[in-house]
């Protein structure tokens, strides 16, 4: 027996139809129905990014608890998943989030002029909003847009072989 | 998928099976390969690396080293363990689980014991070609029984796993990522699961330590004296680590049939209590109402006398089922060579009157490890997790193997198991096995009749008796009763319907002994029916509740405490405060006991003498006495040897437990079925329309030695606390809320209580729990309570 081919299901003593609003609660239907029946916390990153989205860009740990009560899971196994990838946030966001590529294509082909651009211009390292609110610097991991590094992603948009100045442009676009 | 093939390890040929990990063929012919994170209790996860080996599959080299734990074996594959090529896979891996390991051996309670430190020695090199800092995490609180130092994880996930697959909560879990990867529980919170203790031995370095044996001794000036636990009837099998003659701590050894090798905290940490200020270390005795220390020979000279002069129908021997098998059998030996058959060790049990169709030795029915292989499980009044913690795991393995639980309660568990729980008021209880039985068309006569033409099962009524036809038929069915039911007021009922329902559906019926040694003092003839071997006595004496209503004149008590071991605390007091003499044999001296006894004799704790258990499937287990007992304390044996002989009996002069076991087991007979030896007649009426007190004992409350473990009686568990535990409903009813004050009354006693709501607890009942403190002022564990509101808040 493992918790790995067998769910651990936790039934709790909640009423779902409290929780979130309808509109969402149809929507995280909609991702379960995608799965077995019994798999129903594979929809658990589909509906984090979801609730995320909703939430203005970051998780609180009610909302992590709520999404465990919906699914039928334990509440550290969301835990696990919201701290363990990076397009997960803990903490509030800037309105914008840019993410700049820290792997080595990237690497090679700039981005830690990138980086270093957005540090001292911003005045925000890593993980940092800045102070007017506009975005959250944040590195990543591969994007997966090697073959145009340097890559960013603002918000959820691609932007590839970007210079300094292209990427000020970009971000003074933002709202 | 049985066929056997053959592997091939370090040019050793090995028999293995299909889908087996090659690291599990390797354990059984005895080739070592490093791990940290496979056990074979648990999921295969295959993150610490640290078990490569190099192999080769139908000639074809494998590209790369694969771990042991993960891979299963093909036939003819070939593995080396030892190869150049394994070696440096596994020395490659040391470096890098030792990149964040702090070097603290010297501070770290593990060192000496530790599994990362001894494959370091084979596998770590004396330089690391890491420079940067190391990485440091700040520890989590696991409650009082638990240490953790959490900079020294490897991360193996080895109690994460233990959590989710054995005790079913998923507590802990792995946050974070990569080098920023955290053991922990996020929100920050004990764990407070009965077998929690065990991610103690599973964790292969220092991060998770016993807290009460922190920096208190080294493994090396340890010695082991194997031993059995003697919390519940699961005689967990134990090793005791001594240091110049104190057990430092507990540890389980393992043993398949009985606890795998898991244990209970409650039996790991109660060695806390032997050290305890309140044991009782010299002869006492009472003289014009003060405590006075005396000699062995005054004190059992006493004894004697008095047991001599007393009339043998106003004496009673009231006997803990903790004892071991020799003290209760020399215990009834004297008691009936002075012709009084009084004598009973079924000191939680209200009602008697269907003693005398008694099975002649009620067992569990089934051997430990065949509980989990049941189908259909019917428990009836057992608060299981509180009571045997590593049966109700074999329970939880028994629903996991798709088996079906059912429970019959007078308040809701918590599982971490799927189980449909029956939940109603005592008499409801009755009532639900009533309904159970009109399904599987049971025809009776008098009061089960009535009960069964009254009843209209319900769809969990029908469920269940499907449920247990189904299982009976593949011979895979057991009703168990629990200690909830033989507190029941009606336990002859529930019994008597239990027993109709399983020959109806040829289950298998067994009875959860609730002590260590509770089937052991049948063999032993500590019961009034029973002579030694189990054999029915034609001289009935006294059972607890004749012995509590008929004032006796001299009693003996035996690893008790009055208040807190006997279904109803105060008339036991009163039993204690109306005989002219009490002789009460105990490792520990109590209030209550100094209030009750004349005499106090100090007698050994388990660790202190040698003995048998047998536990709730039948199997004896011996062991040794490990330490002595503390200044003129004596083996319990030792002090009955000597009590015979100053009575002048014959055939009294036993040299060892060995001898008093042999005569013994040559008058015991293989494990009778658990059948009633006949009819008998069924008088009392389940109490309805009234409130009703239901209760359990606290898993840390079970006996004098649990009650003075300081660490366990810091750990927080299931309605421990003493109060009224009250549905919202009833608590409206009652026009109570939280945390008001109250008056409890039965019969003639009462006392004050705080209400606490909790919806576990069915309309019409008010838990209370038993075995406390607090508790000794009220009366039957099950049965009628009249609660008055105070005003005070």
């Amino acid at each position: 027996m493992s918790f790995r081919n067998t769910p651990l299901t936790v039934n709790y003593d909640c009423d779902k139809s409290q929780l979130f609003n309808a509109e969402i609660r149809a929507t995280i239907d909609e991702i379960i129905s995608k799965y077995p029946s019994e798999w129903k916390q594979s929809a658990v990153m589909p509906t984090l990014t979801l609730i995320q989205d909703v939430n203005g860009g970051w998780l609180t740990r009610e909302l992590m608890d709520d999404v465990a009560i919906y699914l039928d899971m334990p509440a550290v196994s969301v835990y696990e998943v919201a701290t363990f990838y990076g397009m997960y946030d803990l903490k509030p966001q800037g309105k914008h989030k840019v993410c700049i590529c820290n792997s080595v294509s990237c690497l090679l082909r700039g981005s830690e002029q990138l980086i270093h651009h957005v540090e001292h211009k911003y005045g925000v390292r890593q993980g940092e909003t800045t102070a007017d609110g506009r975005f959250t610097f944040k590195e990543v991991e591969c994007l997966g847009a090697c073959c145009n590094a340097p890559a960013v992603m603002v918000d959820k948009t691609y932007y590839e072989n970007l210079s300094s100045d292209a990427l000020d442009e970009l971000i003074n676009g933002l709202e | 998928m049985t066929d056997k093939i053959t592997i091939e390890i370090n040019g050793r040929i090995c028999e293995a099976t299909p889908g087996e990990m090659i690291i599990a063929v390797a354990d059984r012919v005895g080739i070592s390969i490093p791990r940290f994170c496979y056990h074979k209790k648990l999921s295969v996860a295959a993150n610490c690396r640290m078990c490569l080996v190099e192999a080769e599959q139908g000639g074809r080299p494998f590209p790369k080293p694969i771990p042991a734990c993960a891979t299963p074996v093909g036939n003819n594959m070939k593995v080396w363990t030892r190869s150049p090529k394994a070696i440096e896979a596994q020395q490659g891996t040391m470096e890098f689980l030792l990149i964040n390991h702090p070097l603290d051996c010297p501070i770290c309670d593990q060192g000496g014991e530790c599994e990362l430190q001894d494959v370091a020695i084979g596998y770590g090199d004396d330089i690391s070609h890491f420079n940067e800092g190391k990485r440091v995490v700040i520890d989590e609180n696991f409650g009082s029984l638990i240490a953790t130092d959490m900079t020294r994880c490897i991360q193996c996930t080895r109690c994460v796993r233990f959590c989710a697959e054995i005790a079913g909560v998923r507590e802990l879990g792995a946050t974070g990522r990569g080098e920023g990867m955290r053991i922990g529980t996020f929100v920050a919170h004990a764990v407070n699961h009965e077998l929690s203790g065990n991610i103690i031995d599973l964790c292969p370095v220092g991060a998770l330590t016993s807290k009460p044996y922190r920096f208190t001794a080294r493994a090396w000036e340890l010695t082991t004296v194997n031993s059995i636990a003697p919390h519940d009837g699961i005689g967990s099998n134990i090793q005791l680590h001594i240091r110049r003659g104190q057990v430092m701590r507990v540890h389980p050894n393992e043993n398949e049939s009985i606890n795998e090798t898991w244990l209970s905290n409650r039996d790991r940490y109660s060695y806390t209590a032997l050290k305890s200020k309140e044991r009782l270390t010299t002869p006492m005795i009472k003289r014009d109402g003060i405590w006075c220390e005396t000699n062995w020979s005054d004190a059992l000279t006493t004894v004697a006398e008095k047991l001599k002069s007393t009339d043998p129908a106003a004496m009673g021997w009231l006997m803990s089922p903790t004892a071991t098998l020799e003290e209760l059998y020399l215990a009834q030996r004297i008691a009936r060579e002075l012709d009084c058959p009084n004598i009973d060790h079924r000191l939680r049990q209200q009602d008697f009157t269907g003693d005398i169709a008694d099975p002649l030795l009620p067992w569990l029915g089934v051997s430990i490890a065949e509980l989990e292989q049941q189908q259909g499980i019917l428990l009836i009044g057992t608060d299981l997790r509180q009571e045997q913690p590593l049966i109700a795991h074999r329970i939880r393995k028994a629903d996991l193997a798709n088996g079906q639980i059912f429970f019959i309660n007078p308040f809701q568990l918590e599982l971490h198991h799927t189980a449909r729980q029956l939940i109603g008021t005592p008499a409801e209880m009755v009532k639900n096995l009533a309904a159970i039985a009109k399904v599987l068309g049971i025809s009776n006569s008098g009061i089960m009749q009535e009960l069964i033409n009254a009843s209209e099962p319900n769809e969990l009524q029908t469920a269940a008796a499907t449920c247990l036809t189904q299982s009976g038929q593949q011979k895979q069915g057991l009703i168990l009763m629990g200690a909830v039911a033989t507190a029941h007021p009606n336990f002859t009922l529930l019994k008597a319907f239990a027993h109709a329902i399983a020959d109806i559906t040829n289950c298998k019926i067994g009875y959860l002994p609730a002590a260590a040694n509770s089937v052991g003092a049948y063999y032993a003839g500590a019961h009034p029916r029973r002579l030694a071997g189990a054999k029915p006595s034609d001289q009935i004496g006294l059972t607890v509740a004749e012995m509590i209503e008929k004032p006796l004149k001299t009693l003996v008590l035996w690893g008790l405490e009055p208040n807190l071991d006997l279904n109803n605390p105060v008339q036991a007091m009163r039993m204690c405060e109306k005989a002219d003499f009490v002789v009460a044999c105990s490792a520990f001296r109590s209030h209550s006991l100094e209030k009750a006894a004349d005499v106090l004799l100090p007698i050994a704790a388990f660790t202190e003498t040698s003995g048998t258990y047998v536990n709730s499937g039948g199997t004896w287990q011996r062991f040794q006495g490990a330490v002595s007992p503390p200044n003129e304390a004596r083996p319990g044996w030792k002090v009955l040897r000597v009590l015979g002989n100053l009575l002048d009996f014959k055939t009294f002069d036993y040299r060892d437990t060995a001898q008093i076991h042999d005569e013994l087991a040559a008058l015991c007979v293989d494990l009778p079925n658990n059948n009633l030896r006949c009819d008998f007649e069924i008088t009392m009426q389940p109490v309805e329309n009234v409130l009703m007190r239901v209760s359990s004992v606290p898993i840390h409350a079970v006996d004098s030695l649990v009650r003075r473990a300081l660490p366990l009686q810091s750990v927080d568990t299931t309605r421990s606390n003493f109060g009224v535990y009250l549905h919202p409903d009833q608590a409206k009813t009652e026009k109570v809320s939280a945390l008001d004050w109250v008056t409890l009354k039965q019969y003639d006693y009462e006392c004050t209580a705080q209400v606490f709501i909790d919806h576990r607890i069915p309309l019409g009942c008010a838990y209370i729990p038993a075995g406390i403190d607090e508790a000794a002022m009220l009366g039957d564990q099950i049965n009628a309570i009249n609660l008055i509101t105070t005003g005070r808040k």
